[in-house]
């Protein structure tokens, strides 16, 4: 469903989107059974004059084997649903591949600081590039993240990337992701931070290599000194 | 006859039968009594109310939703402190001054004595009590929208350090009344909790074993000891949330040794069991509703009976599933999705049932069963759509959109309304003593369900498109701006909705006033309330003719008796449970 609705820009979007659909297709079949069967049950059992309704216990084996069968396939769902989670939550938040550059994100009211690494692609050196509102990354790269807060709680949420991760005020929290597709995207608040939550918008700006290049050394300040 | 509930009563300072012999007379009988049905009635229109104003503001952030900067009828523009503060309030009073009252509040109080043949809850004044602590927290939240600087726009979850200090929510007098409104209404429920448990305990009838007791009863009662068991660690977190707004305390302050995380974790070790704290009495009152307008003993009350008790214990183990990416070390994630998904088993069976009990019925569609089926119906969307977002890889990216906001919104509004009419319009003529006007229910029942599904399940599609919660105007957000015709619809959606509650409204006072009169027991049901008079007398049954019971409570059409349905009063006929 969101796959369809939003672009997958990144390395593991697709692996959300599927498990996405992987569930949709499990609880979809459920739902529709389990309410054709009750609007079935409802007509086919609607008051008729003449007809007394059954005195049934519920201790009727032929009858307690619906609820039984039914129950333990809801178990045996339950086991994919949980096994595909957590393969994907593994990939996506529990494991971290070696980064190819890093980038420190901070989270205020009501703006997001991006901190560049520049030419040496090393963060905390004299060449970073501070910006605000726009984050600037190469396409094909995988990037470590470090989130921080300076007051509330606000959450880094890029819904291309499938992307989002709370940033707590007196926490780094490392992370990563890694653009596939070259463009620009929304980057949203996902936690309600204040009365500027719904302006504390960003935009994450995926440039192939050439051009990040070009806007590392047109925004380098000046080094050398 | 010495029973165990007239001894329950008769030892009790402050015994119901006395008090109804000399007690106030007049308005003040209204303010000042102590009988359960006098109480109800107060929590059902206190909440009944309260519904209006939290449909309000629904009404006015659906509107800037749809139209940004609209000046919106009745209210004006929207800024964005008054919008945080309208999602924040909708979302707390729904839950604590709508569901929690009538749910748990006003049908428990009515429901418990007259259902298992009780003359009052075992502590009137207790009762009492809790009701005016409960209408003082109503007071409080009221007053805290108009205090300088507005009411609390931190989110019902009040995640600190936006709560607790003032300097980043600029509410610092509405975070502190929200608080305090809220810690009232915990006062409130507590006290009525321990009421209901200790009238189900000691005050039944004569004859009513554990598993004759109307599965509602339990079920009010099981909800009542979940929610005494959660809210102890909220309460606590409460006070430091406090002492951090008033007094300056870093419980959840990073700079001074505090984590605001902890809070979160409080939170939700409450908030999470408070789901099934107001779904449990929905289900029980839905229970007893098909089982009378199916004409069929339950197919299974142990089951049903088992896992409502296994979905309790289950719901303290899931809560960290609201705070998968709130920072906890990621492998917490793994655990609580098993927990999570682990929850749909006894819901489901719960579920299947449930509907298993419709076969062989003879299913009768009245107001009140068309409110109970359709909680059925919409409830289930509501609980397999709570499966992406336990699975905490899918969470990832639907969390804190508005597919969650939809997910719960399909499991609340079936309990705290699409139940709650079921319930009322079932027990409007026991009540009241006259009958609802059935045509003009079936309009409102259309009136309201087919639109809340406009409502939502574009709000579905958004949520998966990426639209995140508690944002003021989309159009900030290029990804975003194409979604506004599911805006507008949805917000449309409600206002027919809330268009069709005049109806209800109408209904109600021309029922009370001019309703046909309603006999002892117009749906021909076997509960024990239906055996006196409409509406009950004080004492709710003359002191000599208080019922006995012989039997449980849905033994519909059973083979020995030519009548479709076996009081639980009547004697003879051997024991069936």
């Amino acid at each position: 469903m969101p796959g369809f609705m939003l672009q997958q820009a990144s390395s593991y979007a697709a692996d959300i989107d599927n498990l996405i659909l992987l569930i949709l297709a499990i609880v979809g079949i459920w739902l529709v059974v389990v309410e054709g069967m009750f609007f079935y049950l409802i007509w086919k059992f609607r008051a008729k004059d003449g007809r007394k309704s059954r005195y049934i216990t519920g201790k009727e084996k032929y009858l307690k084997r619906w609820v039984n069968i039914s129950h333990s396939l809801v178990l045996v769902c339950d086991v994919f649903i949980i096994i595909g989670a957590i393969r994907v939550w593994y990939n996506v938040k529990q494991h971290l591949p070696e980064a190819e550059a890093e980038i420190r994100i901070i989270g205020q009211q009501w703006v997001w600081i991006f901190q560049h690494p520049g030419s040496d692609n090393v963060l905390d050196t004299d060449d970073d590039i501070f910006t605000t509102d726009n984050l600037y990354v190469k396409n094909e790269t995988t990037y470590h993240f470090h989130l921080q807060s300076r007051d509330v709680v606000h959450d880094f949420s890029v819904p291309v990337f499938r992307l989002k991760q709370d940033a707590v005020p007196g926490r780094t929290i490392t992370g990563w992701f890694r653009p596939t597709l070259t463009g620009t995207f929304d980057i949203q608040c996902a936690e309600l931070c204040g009365i500027g939550h719904g302006v504390m918008y960003g935009r994450i700006n995926v440039q192939d290599a050439a051009a990040h290049s070009a806007w590392v050394a047109a925004n380098s300040p000046a080094t050398g000194e | 006859m010495v029973t165990m509930s007239h001894a329950a009563t008769a030892d009790s300072p402050g015994n119901a039968q006395d008090a109804h012999a000399h007690g106030p007379t007049g308005i003040l009988k209204y303010i000042w009594s102590t009988d359960h049905k006098i109480i109800a009635m107060q929590y059902l229109f206190t909440g009944m109310f309260m519904a209006v104003v939290g449909a309000f503001m629904a009404y006015v952030f659906r509107m800037q939703l749809a139209f940004p900067g609209l000046s919106v009828p009745g209210f004006g523009v929207v800024s964005p402190g008054e919008y945080n503060s309208l999602v924040t309030n909708h979302g707390s009073i729904m839950i604590f001054w709508v569901a929690m009252p009538i749910l748990i509040a006003a049908f428990g109080n009515y429901l418990i004595p007259l259902m298992i043949g009780a003359d009052d809850m075992v502590f009137p004044k207790i009762n009492r009590l809790s009701f005016q602590i409960f209408f003082l927290s109503v007071l409080l939240i009221l007053a805290s929208l108009f205090v300088a600087g507005g009411g609390f726009g931190g989110g019902w979850t009040s995640y600190p350090p936006l709560s607790s200090m003032s300097e980043y929510s600029l509410t610092k007098l509405g975070s502190s009344m929200w608080l305090l409104a809220v810690a009232l209404e915990f006062v409130a429920f507590l006290l009525g909790g321990i009421n209901f448990v200790v009238t189900l305990m000691n005050a039944r009838a004569p004859g009513m074993k554990a598993y004759d007791i109307p599965m509602v009863c339990w079920m009010i009662v099981i909800a009542s000891i979940l929610f005494m068991l959660s809210v102890g660690p909220l309460i606590a977190g409460a006070v430091m949330l406090f002492f951090d707004q008033a007094i300056g305390t870093g419980f959840y302050d990073p700079a001074r040794g505090g984590d605001p995380v902890l809070w979160q974790h409080l939170f939700w070790f409450f908030g999470h069991p408070e789901v099934y704290v107001v779904m449990m009495p929905a289900i029980g009152m839905v229970i007893e509703i098909v089982a009378t307008f199916a004409r069929k003993k339950l197919f299974g009350y142990k089951v049903m009976l088992y896992t409502v008790i296994i979905t309790a214990v289950l719901s303290f183990f899931v809560w960290a599933h609201h705070q998968f990416i709130s920072g906890i070390d990621p492998r917490m994630a793994n655990i609580f999705t098993v927990t999570t998904l682990l929850i749909s088993v006894p819901i489901a069976e719960l579920m299947f049932v449930l509907i298993a009990t419709l076969y062989g019925g003879s299913i009768r569609l009245t107001t009140p069963m068309l409110w109970a089926l359709a909680f059925v119906a919409e409830f289930l969307i509501g609980g397999v759509t709570g499966i992406f977002l336990g699975a905490s890889g899918a969470d990832v990216y639907l969390h804190d959109t508005y597919f969650v906001l939809a997910h719960f919104h399909y499991t609340f509004f079936p309990i705290a309304v699409i139940a709650t009419f079921a319930g009322l319009t079932y027990w409007f003529p026991k009540m009241f003593g006259r009958m609802m006007s059935e045509t003009l229910g079936k309009i409102h029942f259309w009136g309201t369900v087919i639109p809340f599904n406009g409502i939502f399940i574009p709000l579905f599609f958004l949520g998966a498109g990426g639209q995140h919660r508690r944002i003021y105007n989309y159009e900030n957000f290029p990804e975003l701006v194409a979604g506004q015709p599911l805006r507008v619809f949805a917000t449309m959606s409600l206002l027919v909705m809330l268009s069709f509650q005049l109806v209800f409204f109408f209904n109600l006072f021309k029922s009370l006033r001019s309703g046909k009169k309603a006999p002892k027991n117009p749906w021909n049901a076997n509960t024990l309330e239906w055996t006196t008079e409409s509406p009950p007398p004080h004492g709710n049954w003359p002191v000599d003719e208080m019922p006995n019971v012989y039997r449980g409570p849905y033994e519909y059409a059973h083979p020995d008796r030519d009548e479709d349905y076996w009081p639980q009063n009547l004697p003879g006929g051997g024991r069936n449970t």
